[in-house]
This record gives structure tokens, C-alpha cells and sequence, in this order.
């Protein structure tokens, strides 16, 4: 349990600032209007990401328990969305462990910028040594084995500790740390020179493009890929909370905190980036790239020529790995937490039994000469069609499949300062369903016609599409294994009060008058779980 | 920077910043309360306890 509200808003924000939020945001906010990108990610922000953190919030506060075990106690049909969410964030974990590892071997080239002039060779050539060809090979590359048995040592001893002395505690050191950090280096990058022409570019509203249907849904993509809805981290986070928790007035920070963090990397970024611009001689627009190339070419590139570089390495790098950190730790814990519901094992054993094989999958994939390409395959797939889909597919079962959105909202307002109106209903029900669908069709509908990156396709047949279609199967299988007696779903009491007593008892008696409606009423609301019925 | 640039900057800022600004102030308004298992035992065994999950 988090001991308050406090230190779960501190995690909840650690787990949403990520790498996107530094290396993503600035780009496509830049790409896609400037200044007039605030207009449909604000929208976005308040009708789609805030609502759908409310609705994790719900699930995991209502039903207490890991995504399989809440999902489960909301509907035991609904069981399998929580294991591909699991299964999701299994993907993502292994190789973003990968990504951390490699920010912290560029913390420690920083103070001798060790890629010299040629940072993008550095890269792939001395640092990761790519190979040429495009397969599954395990010819490892020490500079980056060795700091990502480190990452995997650091998260596992985080996670065995629980979430009051684990995750919590990192969060309270790992958070203030970040913001300092990153607010040191925004201010230093403001002082280079070509600052203002960065921002320049990155604020300049282009108002043409608020017509274009792209932009929105750039912002929408945006936001819910920064926010980490959808995919269970904040349904387990939010299982631990007191069930006398504001919830809402906890999301809204933890929303705008998130986004704040994502507008300072935009001005911190777009700062060097207007440095990098003026010494090269050349437009904002021929510097300006995204991820990876951002991160670890075009940053590297500006520490090597700026006044004080090193300092502005460090500061960059540092952040990344506190900010991955943070995100990893939280994306674990939802495969922990998982399997503790499922085999009701203790926190150690339950972390060595996940955390040490999803190590060694990491550790044999990815620091090798070929992981590059593995690590850009699964971690684009896994975005568009992993978190995308079950998010649509958990929208569309919790609105139209299950109709809990009116319980859900009920649940909420009955702890929370900022009361939810039917209005949210609409954002959840409706907006959402239509965004995410237009994104996951449109994104597959470019998959199939031009493949993925000019990579091989059996690469992309296997690591891409064989992945994302095995997490659905996989799920499918695991919510079809009874759940061990010694289970929470066994031993945790979701038959008794979960806010308080009168309340679930009037709830009890509304939901008998009513009649059998569907799912939900028949089993979480009025607090059974059927085909399992146990006296208080 | 241009004018228009700056005038975006601004907004942008005081939206989200302010938006976290209002979201704090809103939550300070709104103190933490304790379950009613704390509570209890607070009250009879005058230790603090996290309640389970």
C-alpha cells in the first residue's frame, strides 16, 4: 500500500514521464502546427487522456487488484484484457530496460564526449556495432550488456522491496531528482546561443493547420501514449491506494504534471536545438528529429560543442535514466503484481520469479549487434498494435460489453473532490473508441501496404505482427487457468465493503431491485464474483 | 522570437502550468482522509496501520 496520496501521485508521475515525454513531445508538437498544437492537446488532454486515467483509477481503486484480478472482479469474461495488458507491458519491459542502459553509458561519455565529431557513427558503429544484416543474433556488445545487467539489478532490488519501500521511496528520491536535473538544463540550454530561434520554431503557430485531421490525431496519439493509460500500470498503482482517496483531484495533478513536464523538455529541447541550428548554419527544421536520433545523435552532437557541455550531458543523460526508471519500474510492477494475484505469492519470490527470466530475455535479445533492429520492430508494434488495441478493445467492453461506466463514475465520485458528470461517460463511450480506432486502422492499413521500415519481412512477420497476435493468444490461455486457492481472488474480500459499508449495501439492494442487468451488476456491484461466491 | 511565437509560449505555459497550478490548489483544498480500519486502530491501539489491499 502507498502510505498516502502523496507518494502515489509522486509514482503515478514518474511512471508517465518517460522517454516520450523528452524525446517525443518536442517533435511531433513541432511537426504538427508549433504554437497551434496546444489547441487540440489540450482537447485531447482533457477528453481523452484525463478521462481515460480516471478510468484505470476506477477499475484498479474499485475492484483492488492487479489487471487480470480487477478486470476479473468487474467481469470474468473481461479476465484476458488484463493479461494482454500484462502481456504488454512484459514487451515493453524488456526492451526499454535496453534504451535506459544505453542513456547511462552516455552519462559516463559525456564527460569525455567520447563520440567525438562523428556522433551518429559513434553510435552505431563503436557504441552499438550494428550489424548488417537484419536477424536474431548473440553476438553481444559489452558496452551495453554490462549497464543493462545493472538496470535489471537496480529494478529488480527496487521492486523486491514492495511498494512502501520499494517503489515509493525510489519515487521520493528519483522524482525531485528528475525535476531539478531537467530544470537545470533547460535553463543552461536557454542561455546558448540560437535558444530563442529554437523556440522560435517550436512556438510559431501555423493556424492552417488546425483544419488538418493529422494534427489531431497526433495530439490524441500523443497524449496517450505519455499519459501510460491503458495498459494496467495505473489500474495496479491505484489498487494500492486508501478507498478514501481523491481520486480525481489526484488524477488532474498527476495529468498536468505530466504534460508540464512534456512542455519543459519542448522548450529545453528546442533550445539546444536552435544552438545546434546556429553553429551548423543552418534552418531549426534540418536539426529536428525525434527519439532515438534525437537523444543519442543530435544531443550528443550539441555536448560537443556547447559551452559547458558536459554539464548539459550530464544533466541530459541523467535525466533519461532517472525518467526510465521510473516509467520501467512501474511497467514491471504491473507483472509482478499480476502473478502475486494470480499464485498469492510473496512479494520476493513473486519478484525474482518474473523479474529474473524477463532480465535474461532483455540480456540474450537486445545488447547485441543486431538488437537495434529488434528493439525499433517490437517497440513500434507493441505501441500501435498492442497498447492501441486493447485499449480500444477495454473502452469498448466497458462502455457497450459490460455497461460499468455508470458504476465506475459512481465509485469515483464517491471519494473524489472533482465530481465526474455524464459528460466523462461521453469522453469514454465515444471520443475514445473513435480516436483510437482511427489510429489503429489507419496505422494498420500503412503496416500492410508499405511493411515497416524496409526491414525484412519475416523479421517484421515474426518480431512484429507474431508478437503482437501471440500476446492476444497468450492472454486468451492464461485467463483460462483457474485461479490457485491460495489466490487473491481468493483470499482478498471484494464480497464485503469496498468504500463503506451503507454504501455497497445500498448498492446491493439497488442492484437486486433492478434485476439481472448486465455484467457488472450481476457481479462486482453487488459484490460477488460469480461462479465463486464466499461468505464475507 | 517572433510575437506570435511568444504570445503561444505564454498560454501554453499558463495552461498546463496554470492547470497544475489549479489541480494542486484544488487537492490542498481537500486533505487526505483516512479509512475507517485506520482509523479504528489508531483509535484503540494508538499505532498507525496501512490497511491491506
Amino acid at each position: 500500500m502507498w502510505s498516502g496520496r502523496r507518494v502515489f501521485i509522486l509514482a503515478a508521475i514518474g511512471s508517465a514521464v518517460g522517454l516520450g515525454n523528452i524525446w517525443r513531445f518536442p517533435y511531433v508538437a513541432y511537426e504538427n502546427g508549433g504554437g497551434a498544437f496546444i489547441i487540440p492537446y489540450l482537447v485531447a488532454l482533457l477528453t481523452a487522456g484525463i478521462p481515460l486515467l480516471f478510468l484505470d483509477y476506477a477499475i484498479g481503486h474499485r475492484f483492488r487488484g492487479s489487471p487480470p484480478l480487477a478486470m476479473r472482479r468487474l467481469h470474468p469474461k473481461a479476465e484476458a484484457i488484463g493479461w494482454w495488458q500484462v502481456g504488454i507491458c512484459f514487451v515493453i519491459a524488456v526492451y526499454y530496460a535496453v534504451i535506459i542502459a544505453w542513456a547511462g553509458m552516455y552519462f559516463i561519455f559525456s564527460f569525455t564526449t567520447a563520440w567525438g565529431e562523428d556522433a551518429a557513427g559513434f553510435f552505431t558503429g563503436e557504441f552499438l556495432q550494428v550489424s548488417d544484416q537484419v536477424n536474431l543474433g548473440f553476438d553481444f556488445v559489452p558496452s551495453v550488456l554490462i549497464p543493462l545487467i545493472l538496470v535489471w539489478g537496480v529494478v529488480i532490488a527496487i521492486l523486491a522491496m514492495g511498494v512502501h519501500k520499494g517503489i515509493a521511496r525510489s519515487s521520493i528520491v528519483f522524482m525531485p531528482l528528475l525535476l531539478i536535473m531537467f530544470l537545470i538544463l533547460v535553463v543552461q540550454a536557454l542561455f546558448l546561443e540560437g535558444a530563442w530561434t529554437g523556440l522560435d520554431a517550436f512556438f510559431t503557430p501555423d493556424w492552417t493547420r488546425l483544419g488538418d485531421s493529422s494534427i489531431w490525431v497526433a495530439a490524441y496519439g500523443q497524449i496517450f501514449f505519455s499519459l501510460s493509460v491503458a495498459f494496467g500500470i495505473m489500474i495496479t498503482y491505484s489498487s494500492y491506494l486508501r478507498r478514501k482517496t481523491d481520486l480525481t483531484g489526484s488524477g488532474f495533478v498527476v495529468g498536468f504534471a505530466n504534460s508540464g513536464f512534456e512542455l519543459l523538455a519542448g522548450i529545453g529541447v528546442f533550445a539546444a536545438l536552435g544552438f545546434m541550428a546556429a553553429s551548423s548554419g543552418v534552418g531549426v527544421d534540418e536539426v529536428a528529429v525525434s527519439g532515438i536520433g534525437l537523444a543519442f545523435i543530435a544531443f550528443p552532437t550539441i555536448i560537443a560543442q556547447a559551452p559547458a557541455g558536459v554539464l548539459l550531458g550530464v544533466l541530459f543523460f541523467g535525466s533519461l535514466v532517472f525518467a526510465g526508471l521510473t516509467s520501467l519500474i512501474s511497467i514491471v510492477e504491473v507483472i509482478i503484481a499480476a502473478v502475486q494475484d494470480k499464485l498469492g505469492w510473496r512479494r520476493v519470490k513473486a519478484t525474482l520469479v518474473v523479474g529474473i527470466p524477463m532480465a535474461l530475455i532483455s540480456i540474450v535479445l537486445f545488447p547485441t549487434t543486431t538488437g537495434l533492429n529488434l528493439l525499433d520492430v517490437t517497440d513500434a508494434f507493441v505501441n500501435s498494435f498492442g497498447i492501441v488495441a486493447v485499449a480500444l478493445v477495454a473502452v469498448v467492453a466497458m462502455s457497450a460489453g459490460f455497461s460499468a461506466l455508470p458504476r465506475l463514475r459512481e465509485h469515483i465520485n464517491a471519494t473524489s473532490s472533482v465530481k465526474l458528470g455524464r459528460s466523462w461517460q461521453i469522453f469514454i463511450g465515444g471520443v475514445t473508441p473513435v480516436v483510437l480506432g482511427y489510429i489503429l486502422i489507419d496505422t494498420l492499413t500503412t503496416r500492410i501496404s508499405e511493411g515497416y521500415g524496409g526491414l525484412p519481412d519475416w523479421f517484421v512477420g515474426v518480431f512484429g505482427w507474431g508478437m503482437v497476435i501471440a500476446l492476444v493468444l497468450i492472454a486468451y490461455l492464461l485467463s483460462k487457468i483457474p485461479w490457485s486457492h491460495r489466490s487473491a481472488a481468493y483470499e482478498k474480500n471484494v464480497h464485503g465493503p469496498i468504500l463503506d459499508a451503507e454504501l455497497d449495501a445500498n448498492e446491493s439492494a439497488t442492484d437486486k431491485t433492478k434485476g439481472g442487468e448486465t455484467g457488472l451488476s450481476e457481479t462486482a456491484a453487488s459484490g460477488s464474483v460469480a461462479g465463486e461466491r464466499k461468505k464475507p | 522570437m517572433s510575437t506570435s511565437a511568444v504570445v503561444m509560449m505564454i498560454i501554453a505555459l499558463l495552461a498546463v502550468w496554470g492547470g497544475l497550478g489549479v489541480a494542486l490548489l484544488n487537492l490542498k483544498r481537500h486533505p487526505e482522509a483516512i479509512d475507517d480500519e485506520e482509523a479504528d486502530a489508531v483509535l484503540h491501539d494508538g499505532a498507525s496501520v496501512t490497511p491491506g489491499r
